[in-house]
């Protein structure tokens, strides 16, 4: 049996040693609780098979790399340097559990006080947890956090916000009563509606949920609209789920968010279908009690020496049980290893480079794209390397045209707004180059005409 | 192990000490030897009214977090902000420097209950 | 003696901020083959960041050199024996890394359209169908991110049924042995928990849940095998108990590893469970993650399941998203798909006759190592066990050492200590899960480092106080973490 070590010779000395004559004598399971018959299930294969059946799977799928990709909506293709994988291949690192013994952990441990010093680092933020599960969920977690923090109810979401992260936060809430609303964008500019924040923000809300670039990839006014949130006493929870917009947009935390969240799948992690990715979550100091996951510490040991061990802990599940701050137990922490090897390789010049990089390639396609005829570039207010088109007709077919001239040309977004029902998303990363995106407006200039 | 024999004790290893109309409220020596190297504690704002029974604030060591459960309903009349920053004081001098709060006793009936050293020592050996 | 933990040279390496140098650029990112924008003519000024004040800069192979340092000061599943209790540390075959990572299955958008992602789709369709069929549950979610996550969804799924059916419940049973998640997912939920003790000889008992359960009660929540390591062999009877009642029996799939091929747990009663494929399905944890924790449910609880779900029709697959009874969703998209794939490629590998062998195996070796220490450690209960064992510190505390100081001796022995302190109904609790994939020997070597340190602990308990010596740091100041914390590096 594969993975099994055992001999028959091993099998019968260890029976021997328990006493049992047999297995089933050994299985202390009520007869009438056992299964009867066996599990049907496909006959175990070699891995030679397992391997041929795997690529025969595989096969079948499209990767961004058989087409031109212009999707993002909260899952970006960028390039992974070697050097990420080459690292995250080390089984020390990912055959090991949570480090709960700091001593033959330091490894894993000195690894997230670097990438929780790195979230930090971008987002203007003071602390920053090991990682959450992904951007939706952390999300979730933060108006959590901020209800218990304010002692309020409610929770308001900017409907700029992705629309599946919208969706986790209602559900996720839903035992704590909801109280989950929603705040209109402007149709004109694509970010969240000032005039309809001024009605919804009141006395009794937790927190504002704004998303920095928001779905549509536009820029939002955070530091206003932060301003607006504090002035009823309400805490701004800024969202990024493109990560590579913090080597050119200011930090959430300079322009005044309380909590900053998102993803940082950007940075090192496959596309895989949609996770794992890799939540992140910052903060202020005063806040940290009330932040969930994983926090590491700096310490020393018996003999003066700088080591690191999980901190905090009585905020989580396996101590506080039900008035823990979350009922979460893992982190993503080989996603966010990761992330930080992505983010160290490139080095700060090298942020800053991809991240402007992906803004020139992206305003460079806007162009291109608006000048074709039956396309416009849907809202007004500047984008980062995401941004909404609207076409003359209806993106399903448009799309569909596309796909047969080897393009994904990006999402249509009516399944999640209705009312933007000749809307597509289009997302520009590095991995684009100048001829796909030639050959894309090519592409839709002839689907369109 | 010391239960100094002016104080009074509760089941929750509280010490109560009785001064007029104020209590003085703070853990046992027993509560902070079970509880290990105390990391953090958080205690009520002044003029808040606590109940009897119920919790007013919390003490948490590395691995382990215990409510504080007020031994009489009143009014917090004075905190110890200072073991806020230097919560070691309560593994150190639990019964001096760490007291916790001072309340208004809202009910003398409350005290009645209350054990003396003798019997909070023997309440600890059954515990065990 | 044991694996004999010898010291290796493990090299010192700072924090990487420290090994940093302005303006060094490990791996350059792509050439511009379009005209550089000017971000202050499109972006206002206040939006843009000039600088990333501290962030690491150093050369690849210094990017390199230093977190294959900090490899090298970790202990995997591939360094050595690993019998954390209540974790599965199994063997993670080096085949599903590879098929993760197949192009095919890696570089593929969620957002593609579906006739692009048959492969992928029809990949989590079979493995939703395995799963069932190793529960015995009638449909399966992939969508939870680790077990908490799985619970979280069960009990929304719990709740949601009863408010639908007119009548919301506002509690769940869950044991004293639980694991910490179950009280914390359920408060999350919006129950009320109501505790059951376990009898004195570590199981449920139909009376202890006859006692609480009521049709204000949503259902009990049970780790079977509980976290003692032992069947719950009143499970049928105790289902009856909670269906009677109209409530919903939760079994945490978190000990799954002693029943495949064993249980069908759908035939006892069992109305939904949620798998830790990173402990039973050979996934790596990844030094914390990330896991995958699908959820299995009976037809009843199916309308509520998350969205979308995996449709298969004349040979298409397809994700539904309407579906107006469900939950919502827990995260963006379908799942860890990378996840699903390791564990598929698991289940593709061994058969059901494989997991079967699995299963009777992990509770061979238990039990093993329960036959072979009980006579030097205290067993917490001295019954026949499942894939894992707890003992205590009971008979070592008259020479002054704890559990705490026995696991920190076995690293100096080159083990993983067993998971330390839980379950908390067992003081100094150690667990012991060794899994089916190591060998007799390996489990030899342990029980003799195990009783070599009892020995040690009458003879020299100073070994034991001052263990471990041969790790990179040693014990570590965690009071001074908590009291005075440090949680990130500061640019001085």
């Amino acid at each position: 049996m594969p993975y099994i070590p055992h001999t028959e010779k091993d099998r019968v000395r260890l029976l021997k040693a328990v006493g049992a004559g047999n297995i089933d004598d050994l299985i202390a399971v009520p007869e009438n609780a056992r299964l009867k018959g066996e599990l049907k299930l496909p006959k175990g294969l070699t891995e030679q098979e397992l391997t041929r059946a795997l690529k025969e799977k595989a096969a079948r799928n499209s990767t961004v790399e058989d087409y031109s990709s212009f999707l993002g909506a909260g899952a970006y293709n960028h390039y992974i340097p070697a050097v990420v994988d080459s690292i995250i291949s080390r089984s020390e690192f990912y055959t090991s559990y949570t480090p709960y013994q700091p001593e033959i952990s330091q490894g894993t441990l000195q690894a997230i006080f670097e990438y929780q010093t790195i979230v930090c680092q971008l987002t203007g933020m003071d602390v920053a947890n090991a990682s959450l599960y992904d951007g939706a969920s952390a999300v979730a977690e933060a108006a959590l956090m901020a209800r218990r923090i304010t002692g309020r109810d409610k929770v308001l979401l900017s409907a700029a916000l992705h629309p599946e992260y919208r969706e986790t936060v209602r559900s996720y809430l839903h035992g704590a009563g909801n109280h989950v609303s929603e705040v209109m964008y402007c149709t004109e500019a694509g970010v969240t509606l000032p005039a309809a924040l001024d009605s919804a923000l009141d006395s009794d809300t937790a927190c504002l949920v704004i998303q920095y670039p928001n779905f549509f990839g536009s820029i939002e006014d955070l530091k206003s609209l932060a301003e607006k949130a504090h002035a009823q006493g309400a805490l701004l929870v800024a969202v990024t789920n493109e990560a590579v917009s913090f080597g050119l947009l200011a930090s959430p935390g300079s322009l005044g968010a309380d909590i900053a969240v998102g993803d940082n799948q950007s940075f090192g992690n496959t596309l895989s279908y949609g996770g794992p990715y890799l939540g992140f979550m910052a903060t202020k100091t005063k806040f940290i009690r009330q932040m969930p996951g994983r926090i590491v510490g700096e310490t020393v040991d018996i003999d003066g020496k700088r080591a690191f061990c999980l901190t905090f802990s009585t905020r989580e599940q396996h101590i506080r049980r039900e008035r823990a701050t979350s009922n979460i137990c893992t982190n993503h922490g080989l996603c966010a290893l990761a992330a930080s090897v992505h983010m160290v390789s490139l080095g700060e010049a090298g942020l800053r480079r991809l991240a402007l990089l992906n803004l020139s390639k992206a305003e460079y396609l806007k162009k291109a794209l608006a000048n074709i005829s039956g396309v416009e570039v849907a809202f007004s207010s500047p984008t980062f390397n995401e941004f909404t088109i609207k076409i003359s007709k209806d993106p399903e077919g448009v799309l569909k045209g596309l796909l047969k001239k080897k393009v994904m040309g990006g999402l249509n977004i009516k399944r999640f707004y209705p009312a933007l029902d000749k809307h597509i998303l289009v997302a520009v990363t590095e991995m684009n180059t100048k001829d796909e995106m030639d050959s894309f407006a090519e592409a839709l200039s002839k689907v369109l005409g | 192990m010391e239960f100094p024999k002016d104080l009074k004790y509760t089941k929750e290893h509280e010490w109560v000490k009785v001064e007029g109309s104020i209590v003085t409220v703070g853990i046992t020596d027993y509560a902070q030897d079970s509880l290990g190297d105390v990391v953090y504690v958080e205690l009520p704002q002044e003029g808040v009214s606590v109940t009897k029974n119920e919790p007013f604030g919390v003490v948490e060591s590395v691995k382990a977090v215990s409510d504080l459960y007020s031994p009489i309903s009143g009014s917090v009349h004075e905190v110890n902000d200072a073991i806020i920053d230097s919560p070691e004081a309560i593994n150190e001098d639990p019964y001096g420097d760490a007291w916790m709060i001072r309340v208004e006793i809202g009910n003398p009936g409350d005290l009645s209950d209350l054990m003396s050293s003798d019997e909070y020592q023997k309440f600890i050996e059954e515990e065990k | 003696m044991g694996e004999n933990g010898v010291k290796g040279l493990l090299l010192d390496e700072p924090l990487i901020f420290e090994r940093s140098s302005e303006g060094r650029v490990g791996v350059a990112p792509a050439e511009f083959d379009i005209p550089e924008a000017d971000p202050k003519g499109l972006l206002p000024a206040g939006l843009l960041r000039d600088k990333i004040d501290g962030f690491p800069e150093v050369s690849e192979m210094d990017a390199v050199r230093h977190y294959t340092r900090l490899s090298q000061w970790n202990f995997g599943v591939d360094s050595g024996f690993y019998p954390l209790g209540s974790c599965t540390m199994k063997y993670n075959p080096k085949v599903n890394e590879v098929a993760c990572r197949l192009p095919g299955l890696s570089l593929i958008h969620p957002y593609e359209p579906e006739e692009l992602v048959q492969g992928a789709l029809e990949l989590m369709y079979e493995l939703e169908g395995y799963l069932a069929e190793i529960s015995g549950m009638d449909a399966v979610t992939l969508q939870p991110s680790a077990g908490a996550h799985g619970e979280l969804c069960g009990l929304l799924m719990m709740a949601a049924y009863f408010k639908d059916k007119g009548r919301a419940r506002t509690k769940i049973i869950i044991p004293d042995t639980a694991h910490g998640t179950n009280p914390a997912s359920s408060h999350l939920a919006g129950f009320k928990v109501v505790p059951v003790k376990s009898d004195g000889k570590g199981a449920l008992s139909v009376e202890a849940i006859k006692a609480v359960m009521d049709e204000d009660t949503a259902g009990l929540m049970v780790t079977n095998p509980n976290t003692i390591g032992l069947f719950e062999k009143n499970i049928k009877e105790i289902a009856r108990v909670v269906h009677s009642k109209g409530g919903f029996l939760y079994c945490d799939g978190a000990n799954l590893n002693a029943l495949m091929g064993i249980v069908n747990l759908g035939a006892i009663g069992v109305d939904l469970i949620q798998f830790n494929l990173h402990k039973t399905f050979s996934t790596p944890h990844g030094g914390g993650g990330p896991g995958s924790g699908p959820v299995g449910v009976k037809k009843a609880l199916e309308p509520f399941l998350p969205a979308p779900r995996i449709k298969k029709a004349r040979g298409k697959y397809s994700l539904e998203y309407v579906r107006p009874k469900s939950i919502g969703r827990l995260k963006a998209f379908y799942g860890n798909f990378s996840i699903m794939v390791r564990a598929y490629a698991y289940i593709r590998r061994m058969g059901g006759e494989g997991l079967k062998r699995a299963s009777e195996t992990a509770i061979l070796n238990a039990n093993y190592i329960k036959e072979q220490l009980k006579d030097t450690y205290h067993l917490a209960y001295d019954e026949p066990c499942m894939h894992e064992s707890v003992f205590s510190d009971k008979n070592l505390l008259g020479y002054g050492v704890t559990t705490m100081d026995v696991a920190k001796r076995l690293i100096d022995y080159g083990f993983h200590p067993p998971t330390v302190y839980f379950p908390l109904v067992v003081h100094g609790a150690i667990m012991i899960e060794p899994t089916e994939t190591e060998t007799k020997e390996t489990m030899d070597k342990f029980i003799e480092a195990m009783k070599s340190i009892a020995e040690e602990a009458r003879t020299n308990p100073e070994l034991l106080k001052n263990a471990p010596i041969k790790t990179k740091v040693r014990r570590v100041d965690e009071t001074r973490a908590a009291r005075e914390p440090v949680l990130r590096w500061v640019k001085k």
